[in-house]
Formats: structure tokens, sequence, C-alpha cells
């Protein structure tokens, strides 16, 4: 019992993660209907950031976090009013435009920062174990998993109360139509796009005590957060976190069951039949475009 | 254009490319000795997955050819590196190697860190009889004649480490790796050495590459209960490892991770404090002491900065210059070809940082094993230091099987 219950709080903690890596991509994808291949180099560049606020001004990830929020919103921005906007209307080439900014930017950290991995330390406060039974969890973990339903809550908050998310879904339902009405829909996806990139950033900083931090750690976690999004349903909040939270579960129970090579590849033919039966996602968005 | 006139033009032209091309005719075997310059080729990705570690082989190998062109190179002539970028791409490793053995006429290639380039380059080197060093540990079973291997195979990483292990901490062993060739190979050795001592493997398993979260691997390791964590994992999926492992609390003292693939690179990345208390295996170590080390050390960080590491392969790649050296200064000038240096090289010996190491006849190298415990400053203490250089056997866990100076032998 104590096996399965040790093995559930690592599936919650997987999926804690790959719920912050998939919310901005979600939003990004759901939103805009833009494939980002280069979400994963946000998260990079998240991590990055909060290695390089502790190393040169010693802030710790926690504290860091707004800053690497805005640090990375700030990239995203750049990357949408530069190459994203341009594309709108021709979707394929976003896929490899935004694949190419993937490069660049991996190829950039790799020529200014350096190729060797980075070391980033944990908050010492949130050192240690909480141990109930014959269950360890460590209190970061635990942390990530609240905190990671905070930034849902705040997403949702976002979208749903405000008047920026009110605007987006206007946007999202018909850009022209709403534009009569005097939005700017070019400002509203450029600030989406934005948010999207500063989650993913804070995503980034978030799991550096966990990880290694290279040029290249992005790439592995964005495969993940697409078949969240996907199972998910596209643009649907509620999707991404129920998927994010089969996807982490599935994982760890298929690699008790059997082994983590193993696990992956059953959470990859599971999520082909779910495609199959559901080509939607479970959680289908139901505008009409 | 008539006909006449153009058959005269072919002739013409045919008649100055045999006369003024005289090249593609001839063999240019020495060419390159005309211009005074050695001409040796670096292979080492500087973009992409694995230029983390390549980068580093790169700096010390080059750091090695400017040090002998300093100090006069091989009777006068000068070491010429010609520098590719195969980008972390097997494919890209066996065209680069083929530009630099045919168009810059390289006698030697010098590069690769994981297995799969080395074996895509392979064909390329013996396919022209070219000699390809390979600074890297790696897992044996091969016996090429045209490579040069620089680095610990099994027997010289574990015949000494697991029975030390057993003996300190217990035989129930736990094995990890990445899921692909090096690990398979390792924990086959270890589980030989195993089964002799009377320990035995408890669990043994192998996550993806590039694998970062390890919570179902640790609540594995906490139901197993063994006694040591014997761990293949290589980059980023150590460094992530190592990092949940220490935060899941677990003792070094209780129970030590035995890595075969720790470096100070990776230790740098978890951070000491992860690693500390935790032993790796391997011919060298940054903190080793000798004056050899303290003059490579000191000179590595002064040229590439004082943050800069050195490990156990960017010191292979550093001192296989230097076999290079040795084995090409035994020759005359007319005689330097790849066969040459080849035969030359075996029975060479080299004060390199790590001790006197030796090139054996089936091109692997004498080596001198060592285990070390990780501190918190990211340094390793050599902790056991195999009294003998020990001879490389990649055959060791197959019966029957040599590698010799006439190459794979089966009985």
């Amino acid at each position: 019992m104590d096996a399965f219950l040790n093995q559930a709080f690592a599936g919650l903690s997987m999926a804690s993660i790959l719920l912050m890596v998939a919310l901005g991509l979600a939003i990004i994808y759901g939103a805009m209907g833009v494939i980002n291949l280069a979400h994963g180099e946000f998260v990079m560049l998240g991590a990055y950031s909060a290695w390089l606020l502790q190393t040169s001004l010693g802030l710790g990830i926690l504290v860091a976090l707004p800053i690497v929020f805005l640090m990375v919103a700030l990239v995203g921005l750049l990357v949408e009013r530069g190459v994203v906007r341009w594309l709108y209307h021709r979707p394929l080439d976003t896929i490899l435009a935004t694949w190419g900014v993937a490069i660049l930017l991996q190829q950039l950290v790799r020529s200014v920062i350096g190729s060797e991995s980075r070391y980033v330390a944990g908050p010492t406060i949130l050192d240690g174990n909480l141990v109930l039974g014959g269950v360890v969890m460590s209190n970061y973990r635990i942390f990530l998993i609240f905190f990671s339903l905070a930034v849902v809550a705040a997403t949702w908050f976002l979208l749903k109360r405000s008047e920026f998310g009110t605007k987006l879904r206007a946007v999202i339902q018909n850009k022209e139509i709403s534009e009569c009405y005097g939005i700017r829909a070019d400002r509203v996806y450029a600030l989406a796009f934005a948010y999207g990139a500063g989650l993913a950033g804070m995503a980034g900083a978030l799991i550096t005590p966990l990880v290694s931090v290279t040029p290249s750690m992005g790439t592995y976690l964005v495969v993940d957060a697409f078949l969240v999004v996907i199972v998910g349903g596209v643009g649907s909040l509620l999707g991404t976190v129920a998927a994010a939270g089969m996807v982490g579960e599935a994982t760890a129970m298929f690699s008790m069951l059997m082994n983590d090579t193993i696990g992956r590849i059953a959470v990859l033919l599971a999520i082909i039949f779910l495609i199959r039966f559901k080509p939607m996602g479970l959680f289908p968005d139901k505008v009409r475009r | 254009m008539k006909r006449r006139d153009f058959l005269k033009g072919v002739a013409v032209a045919g008649a100055a490319g045999v006369v003024g091309f005289p090249g593609i005719w001839t063999q240019r075997k020495a060419a390159w000795a005309a211009n005074g310059e050695i001409p040796v080729g670096i292979l080492f990705s500087l973009t992409g997955a694995v230029a983390v570690v390549e980068r580093t082989l790169h700096d010390a190998a080059l750091m090695a050819i400017e040090e002998i062109n300093d100090n006069g190179g091989i009777h006068g002539m000068r070491l010429r590196p010609y520098i590719e970028d195969p980008a972390s791409d097997p494919a890209t490793y066996a065209d680069r190697a083929r530009r630099l053995v045919l168009r810059d006429n390289c006698i030697s290639v010098f590069g690769s860190y994981t297995s799969a380039s080395r074996q895509a380059v392979l064909p390329v080197v013996e396919g022209r009889d070219n000699l390809y060093w390979y600074p890297t540990l790696y897992e044996g079973r091969e016996c090429s004649r045209n490579v040069m291997y620089g680095g610990a195979v099994p027997n010289q990483q574990q015949q000494e480490f697991v029975p030390w292990l057993a003996e300190n901490f217990g035989g129930r062993f736990y094995l990890i790796g990445n899921n692909y060739v090096y690990p398979r190979e390792e924990n086959n050795v270890c589980k030989m050495i195993l089964n002799q001592i009377g320990g035995e493997a408890v669990h043994e398993e192998y996550v993806p590459m590039g694998h970062s979260d390890f919570s179902s691997v640790i609540n594995r390791i906490r139901q197993a209960n063994p006694d040591v964590i014997f761990c293949t994992l290589v980059g980023d999926s150590d460094v992530a490892f190592q990092r949940q492992f220490h935060a899941a609390g677990f003792d070094p003292e209780q129970l030590p991770v035995a890595s075969l693939t720790r470096s100070e690179v990776e230790v740098k990345a978890m951070g000491g404090e992860a690693a500390a208390g935790h032993f790796s295996s391997a011919p060298y170590f940054m903190a080793h002491d000798s004056p050899e080390n303290a003059r490579f050390v000191e000179a590595y960080q002064r040229k590439y900065g004082s943050d800069q590491v050195t490990h156990f392969v960017s010191e292979a790649a550093y001192f296989q210059i230097y076999q290079f050296k040795a084995a090409v200064e035994q020759l005359a000038p007319s005689d330097i070809t790849a066969t040459n240096i080849r035969a030359a090289a075996v029975g060479q010996t080299f004060m390199a940082p790590q001790g006197e190491i030796l090139i054996d006849e089936n091109l692997h190298t004498h080596l001198w094993p060592k285990v070390a415990q990780w501190d918190r400053s990211g340094q390793a203490k050599v902790v056991l230091e195999s009294q003998q250089r020990i001879a490389p056997e990649p055959y060791w866990a197959y019966e029957g099987q040599r590698c010799t100076g006439e190459g794979l032998v089966t009985s």
C-alpha cells in the first residue's frame, strides 16, 4: 500500500511539472492555433534566467520567479512581434518558424553562456521530506503541486474574469468582429503569447532544483507538454489540468507495474488509443469557428 | 561548334589535366611533409546535445597541440589541427571524418565521446587505414585496428571497484542506467563479478536517455532497500537522479551511489552537496595528487578560466595527443603514415596526469584505476588507488574471445 501511495504522489508531482509547462502551451496553441515548437526553449530560458539571477544577484528561485516571468515573457513578446504575427494565416509555416526560433535560442544560449550544465540551488526552506507512515513526500514537490494549482487558478481568473480575458475570448471566437468592436486583436495576441511564454519560463525556473540546466533541456519537456495539450483538448483549461494529472499518474503507475522505459511506451500507446476514439481530446472546445 | 573542334578541345583539356594535376595520378601519401606540418583532425562536437562534454575534450586536445608546437613541435614539424564540428550527429561524424582524412590528408583524427559516433567513424578510418584516437571510457567488445582507445574498458573500472564496494557496504546492488549499450554491458560485467564474490543484483533497470523524473525509481529503491546503487546514468539523467536522490533524504554512508560515469562535470552541475559522500571509479580525478596533474590542471585553468574543471575524458583527450607525438617521434619524416604511427605507438609509455600509461598491442591503454569519494566542494578525494597498472581487456566478460595485436581472436 505504501508503495502505491508513494507512487501516486510521484505521479502527482510529475503531473504538476507537466501542468506548468503545458499551461503556457495550451494558451498559445488553444488561443491562437500556433503550434509553438519553441515552447521548450522558453522553459530553458526560464531556467537560465533563474541561474543568472542566482549567480549574479544571489536571488533564490522563489524570489526570482516574478522577474523570471517578466524576462521570458519579454522574449515571448519579441518572438511574437518579430516572427509569429506574420504567420497567423499560415499555420504550417509557424511550425517551421518556431522550430527555427527554438534552434536559434538554443544555440544562442550555447554560444553566449556556454554549453555545460549549470547548477541552481533549490530553496533551503523547502528542503527535507514530509513523512506520513510509509509515504515519503519531498517538501519541494508538495510545494510544486500547490503552486501549479495556484497558477491554474490565476490563469482561470485572467481568462474568465478580467477584461483582457474577455477580449481574448472574443478574439478567439471571431477575430474580425471583435476588431469591429474596437478590440486590437494584434495586441491581445501578443500579450497572450507573452503570458504563455512567461508561464513556461516560470516552470523552467521551478524545475531547476530537480534537473540539470542545459541548453537542450526544453526539448524533452515540450513533447510531454504537447501530449498533455492534445489529450486535454485544445483550448480547454480544465482539459489541460485533467490531462496533466492523467499523464502524470499513468506514467507513475505504468512505471511501477513495469519500468520507466516500458511505462513511457505504455503511456504513449494509451494516448494513441485515446486520440483514436476522442480525436478532439477529452474536453473539446465547443466554440464554433 | 564542329565535332572536330570539340574533340580537339577535349583532348587538350585531357592533356592539361594529366600534366596540370599530377596529384590525381599519384597517391599523395607524404604531401603534408612538404611545408613542415603534420595535419591532424580534431572531431569534437561544438554544437548539439553532447557539446557539453565534447567542448572540454576539444579544448584539452587543442591545449596539448599548442604545448607541443610551443616546444618545437615534432622534429621541427608543427602539428596542424584541422577542426570540424560534427554537431552531435553520428552521420555528420562520418562525413566530417571522411573530409578530414581525404581532403585535409590528416594522418590521425582525434574525436568522439559517444560510442554511437565512434562506430559511425569506424568504416571511414578502417576503409582508409587511418587512425582514430578515442579518449572516452566505453563498454568494450570492440577490437578495431584503426582506433586508439584511451579510456577505460569495463574490467579497468570494475575489477577492483565492485569487490571494494561489496566489502565496505554490502553485496546487494541496485543497478540503474540509461537505456543503451554502455550501461547494459557494464551491468553484465558487474553482475558477473557479483556472482563470483557472492553478491547479488537486487534490481536492474534502465531509463530512457534524457529521463529526468526519478520519483518512481527512488520509490523502487526505497522498497528494494539495497546496499549500493550502481549507477551508469549519463549526463543530464545522472544530474537529475542525484539531485532527486539527495533531496529524498538518503544517507550516503548507508546507501552510496557508485557511479562509473560521473565526473567533475556532472558534479559541478548537480552541486557538491548532492554528490558529497558518493563514489566514482575512473583512472583520473582532478584532485589526484601528482606533479603531472598539477601542471595539467594549472595550464588548463590558465587557458580556459579558473572555473573550468578537468575530468577523466578530457585527461585522455590531452594525453592521447602526447601519445601520438611520442609515436611520430620514432619515425623518420618520410615514414610517417597512419599504419607506421600505430606500429610505433604500441608499447609507448607516457607520464600522464593519472600516472604512467602504456599502449597495449590491442591498441587499448593500460591505466591506473582509482576510486574516489566526492566532497562538498565538487572535488573527489581518491580513497582507493590501484596498486598496479591494469591491462585493458575489452572482452573480459566474454569467454573465449580476446582482443590482441592481430585483432579479435576467438578460441
